[in-house]
This record gives structure tokens, C-alpha cells and sequence, in this order.
């Protein structure tokens, strides 16, 4: 029944470039997240009025973060080449993708997690600054157990932006999804295979959000 | 166990400079209540956060149990504020953390361990009266609950002092008064020394032992509370008093009375302490051929004694002999008309 539908499809490697653009993805996400995290609390503790004020430096992820935020994804990876290929030693594959993926997302990531902080209550960060805590206390066991609902949402808004992103590296040789849809859907004017790729990355959004409006559900007490 | 000596503090913002506190002297007993009231806008607020260093005076200095909080740092005033326990208007607990977590908090931040944690958690909800509610998380509470946890948590690390920073007002009265209770009765029973702002002399008169008003920045007036009561001498704590001890439609009533007495004599009669708790007015009708007619009266609970105001109108041909004799009773005695 489905093989009348999809007369073109080659199930193997559908299922191949099924798993690269998840191992893409999950990859991704891991890191962006950790990266995210750090750069968005750098952001906000460096902020006015917090405990490593700091215009200079701040001013500098500001503008960094801005950056890399504003370049399109598709010429993002054409500029990271060397870099991609002095890291990993290859351009193409999974892994060749992931850097510019993390540099694209993370920044992006950051902004939202930096949004997430700054809706703590003040005047629980003041509590525990009347009780004395330190600077790692209050970042551990205030701002980010806290602001986990914003993190959690913000990374699951992260994670679909980067489906989107692994299928345009798809189109460079990055394998998975894109790639497939690009090289035998598009190119060989297979319809059914663009259509069957653009499934599968919808059903991939589709549990990405799900899981994530679990996850926030279950961790909002407030 | 608390001085504050010549204390300041200048807010520079766009150029202009605001003197929140200025030129502030106090000195605070051991397991005193000790009660700072004034309008908004008055510098209480910005005095109490310097008492655990959240704010740095800008001149003066303030000592805390032997630790000078204005000149520490760092690791040093982190540990002198495991001392210094402080409770909010509106709570500021985690809501991530359940009752028991928040309890437990302060206890992390101190280093204490796991088991000793518990032991202490435990005992300290059922201090505050919170049994059975461990596990709830503050949504889950409400407002009177909230302020229970917060308390808890301000007397986790065993603190020499208390600061409550408008502790009630978020309140209803009735649950302010069982929160007042709740202070007084950890004041009692720990002899934990307590220092409140507030801008309700209902508090004051509930719980304080001495009580400083501050206006502008400055504190005009200051004193045990049942000297305010009885001679507030600023005009500023004139209006607090009044606020407990007439209510405004008791003056319209008396001034509507007076109108109708054409002859004797409209007194207001001050009891303080002892004498509040005589058969006074008992006394003078016996003694004296007069007639007496009770306008208004009131008699506030203080800490340290009550404290009551009565306005009756005299009449008949005694009058001036029995206003002499209430006056050698030490009862405040003062003709209105």
C-alpha cells in the first residue's frame, strides 16, 4: 500500500537519513544547550546591576552573539568551511555539520535564555543574597532551577529551528533528511521522495514539541 | 546588640543626589522587638537593607553582635548574614522548591549536612505551625503560609536577629495578627532579637517594645512604645498614633457631640498602664455630684502594658474639683472645651 504511494522511495536509505538528521539534531541541541546556557548567563551576570557588571564585556558577547545570530544559516556554513575543516577534517557528513549548526543555534539559544534569567524574581536573588550565598549558589540552585520552564521552551524552540537547519546543511553534503530530499527527490524529480523526507521531519517538530510542553508541564510548580 | 551610628545614604541617579537615610543613630537591644515605622518614601527600607549589607551606607557605620556589617566583604559578610535572618513583604521563596526545600535552603548555603538538615527542617515547620504541609510547593500556600515558610527559612541558620521587611503587609488582618503572634511568641520563647519596618502602628502597638519613626530620611522620634503612645511629640507620629488610637470616624463622632453640649465639659482622659486597668470613672461618679456621659473610649494592648483614651462629657457643679482629683489619679487629663 505505502510502496504504491511512494513508488521511488529507498526505504534503507530513508531510514539512514532519518537517523543522521536525528544524530544531527540531538547532537546539536546537547551542545547548544550547555553553550547557550553559559552564554546567555554571561550575559545576564554581566549585565547592569548584577554581580559581574561589566559594560565592556558584555558589550563584546552582545555584539558576537548579535552576529552570528544575523547571518543566514546557508552562507554561515560556506564561511566556517576552514574552520569546519581544521576541527573535523572533512566537510562532509553528519559531523562535519555540527559545528556550524552549534554556532548558529547557540547564539540564538543564548538571547532566549538571557530573556529566561531575566524573569527570575528579583527579590528571590535578593533573598538568597541575604542569606548569603555564593555567586555559584545562587547560579545552581536559584537562576537556573528557576528559569528551567524559559530554558526548557527556549530549547525546544531551538531544536526545531535546528531541523530546519541540519536539511539546508543537507544540501551542502551534510547527509540526512535534506540531503536526501535534495539529491533524489528534487534531482531526479522524485516527488514522492521530497514528500516522504518532508514527512519525517515534520513527525521529528512534531515529538520535538511535544516532549518539550511535557517536560516544561511537568517541571512549572508555579 | 545592634548599633547604628551616624549612618547615611546618598543615591546618585542622572545627576541628582537623593538622601535616602540621613545622619540615623540607633541602638538596639538584645531580644528586643524593636519597630521602625514611616511613610513610603521615608528611608526605612534602604536602613534594614543596610543592617545585612544588601546596601552599603555611605557614611557611618553599622555593628551587629561585634561585626562591623558596613565595612565586610565578601566571605566574611556572607557568613555574618548565616546571623542575620530576613523576611519580605512579598515572601520571595523559590517556587521550584517544595516547603521543606525552601526551609532547607539557607541550611545548604551554610554547608550543613543531609541528615542535620532534615532534623532541622522538621523542626522548624512545626514551630511555624506548618505540619503536614512539607511537600506542597508555595503556589499551593497561602499568603499567611507563605510568610510561615519564609520565617522558617529566615531562622534556618539559628540567626541573632530577625529583619522583616514589611513583613505583613501583604496581609489580611486577620492573618497579620497571626503572624504578629507568630514573632512575638519566637521573640518570647528564642530571645531572638527582632528589627521590623513597617507603616502600620497596629504593628507596633502588637509587637514592639521600642519603636523609632522616621520622616525624610531621618528618624524624628524614638522611644519605648508606650512613651510614643502616650506623648508622640512630632507630628508625623501624632498621625500614627491617632491611627490606632481614634480612628477617623470617632472624631467626626465626638466633634458631631460637642456641638450639643451647650453647658460642662468635654475631657479626654489618658489611662496608661495600671491605671488603665482601675475603676476610675467608677471612682469619680461616687466621690463627686456630677453627671457623666461617656462619648468614646478605647483601650490598645501594648507589649509593655495598655494603654487607653476615653472622651466623656462632665456635668453639674463638681466639675472643676473632680477634673483636680482625676489629675492626682496620673490619669492624662486634658479639657477639650
Amino acid at each position: 500500500m505505502i510502496e504504491a504511494w511512494f513508488p521511488n522511495v529507498d526505504w534503507d536509505k530513508m531510514n539512514e537519513a532519518t537517523m543522521e538528521t536525528l544524530y544531527m539534531t540531538l547532537m546539536a541541541v546537547a551542545m547548544t544547550f550547555v553553550l547557550g546556557i553559559l552564554l546567555g548567563l554571561l550575559l545576564f551576570l554581566t549585565s547592569q546591576g548584577h554581580v559581574w557588571q561589566n559594560k565592556l564585556v558584555n558589550l563584546l558577547v552582545s555584539v558576537v552573539v548579535n552576529v552570528f545570530r544575523s547571518i543566514p544559516f546557508i552562507i554561515l556554513i560556506v564561511l566556517l568551511l576552514p574552520f569546519t575543516k581544521f576541527l573535523i577534517d572533512t566537510v562532509r557528513g553528519p559531523n562535519a555539520a555540527l559545528p556550524s549548526l552549534i554556532i548558529g543555534s547557540a547564539p540564538f539559544y543564548a538571547r532566549l535564555v538571557e530573556i529566561g534569567l531575566r524573569e527570575v524574581d528579583k527579590g528571590v536573588l535578593e533573598a538568597a543574597k541575604a542569606m548569603g550565598a555564593k555567586t555559584s549558589t545562587v547560579i545552581w540552585k536559584v537562576l537556573l532551577p528557576e528559569s528551567m520552564p524559559a530554558l526548557i521552551s527556549g530549547i525546544t524552540v531551538t531544536a526545531i529551528a535546528l531541523v530546519g537547519f541540519t536539511a539546508m546543511a543537507g544540501v551542502i553534503g551534510a547527509g540526512g533528511l535534506g540531503n536526501l530530499a535534495y539529491l533524489e527527490g528534487f534531482q531526479r524529480a522524485q516527488e514522492d521522495v521530497t514528500l516522504m523526507a518532508t514527512i519525517l521531519i515534520l513527525v521529528i517538530v512534531f515529538a520535538i514539541q511535544a516532549v518539550g510542553d511535557v517536560l516544561t508541564r511537568f517541571i512549572d510548580k508555579r | 546588640m545592634i548599633s547604628i551610628s551616624n549612618v547615611s545614604k546618598v543615591f546618585r541617579s542622572k545627576g541628582k543626589e537623593v538622601r535616602a537615610v540621613d545622619g540615623v543613630n540607633l541602638d538596639i537591644q538584645q531580644g528586643e522587638v524593636f519597630g521602625i515605622i514611616g511613610y513610603s518614601g521615608a528611608g526605612k527600607s534602604t536602613l534594614l537593607r543596610m543592617l545585612n549589607g544588601l546596601e552599603q551606607p555611605t557614611e557611618g557605620s553599622v555593628n551587629i553582635a561585634g561585626t562591623s556589617i558596613s565595612t565586610s566583604k565578601g566571605v566574611q559578610l556572607r557568613k555574618a548574614r548565616h546571623d542575620i535572618g530576613m523576611i519580605f513583604q512579598h515572601f520571595h521563596l523559590l517556587w521550584s522548591r517544595t516547603v521543606a526545600e525552601n526551609i532547607a535552603f539557607p541550611l545548604e548555603i551554610a554547608g550543613v549536612s543531609k541528615a542535620k538538615r532534615a532534623a532541622k527542617v522538621k523542626e522548624l515547620i512545626d514551630l511555624v505551625g506548618l505540619t503536614g504541609r512539607e511537600s506542597a510547593y508555595p503556589s499551593q500556600l497561602s499568603g499567611g503560609q507563605k510568610q510561615r515558610v519564609g520565617i522558617a527559612r529566615a531562622l534556618a541558620n539559628d540567626p541573632k536577629v530577625l529583619l522583616c521587611d514589611e513583613a505583613t503587609s501583604a496581609l489580611d488582618p486577620e492573618t497579620t495578627d497571626s503572624i504578629l503572634q507568630l514573632l512575638s511568641d519566637i521573640n518570647e520563647r528564642l530571645g531572638l532579637t527582632i528589627v521590623l519596618i513597617t507603616h502600620e502602628m497596629h504593628v507596633i502597638q502588637k509587637i514592639c517594645h521600642h519603636v523609632a519613626v522616621m520622616e525624610d530620611g531621618k528618624v524624628v522620634e524614638s522611644g519605648t512604645v508606650l512613651r510614643v503612645f502616650q506623648h508622640p511629640e512630632q507630628p508625623v507620629t501624632k498621625r500614627f498614633v491617632q491611627q490606632v488610637v481614634q480612628p477617623e470616624e470617632a472624631t467626626v463622632t465626638i466633634e458631631h457631640l460637642m456641638s450639643g453640649y451647650t453647658t460642662g465639659k468635654i475631657i479626654r482622659l489618658q489611662f496608661v498602664g495600671e491605671t488603665a486597668e482601675q475603676p476610675i470613672v467608677n471612682e469619680l461618679i461616687r466621690r463627686f455630684d456630677i453627671r457623666l456621659n461617656i462619648l468614646q473610649g478605647k483601650i490598645s494592648q501594648l507589649q509593655d502594658g495598655s494603654y487607653g483614651n476615653l472622651f466623656v462629657h462632665l456635668d453639674g457643679s463638681d466639675v472643676t474639683s473632680a477634673v483636680e482629683w482625676l489629675r492626682e489619679q496620673h490619669v492624662g487629663v486634658e479639657v477639650i472645651t
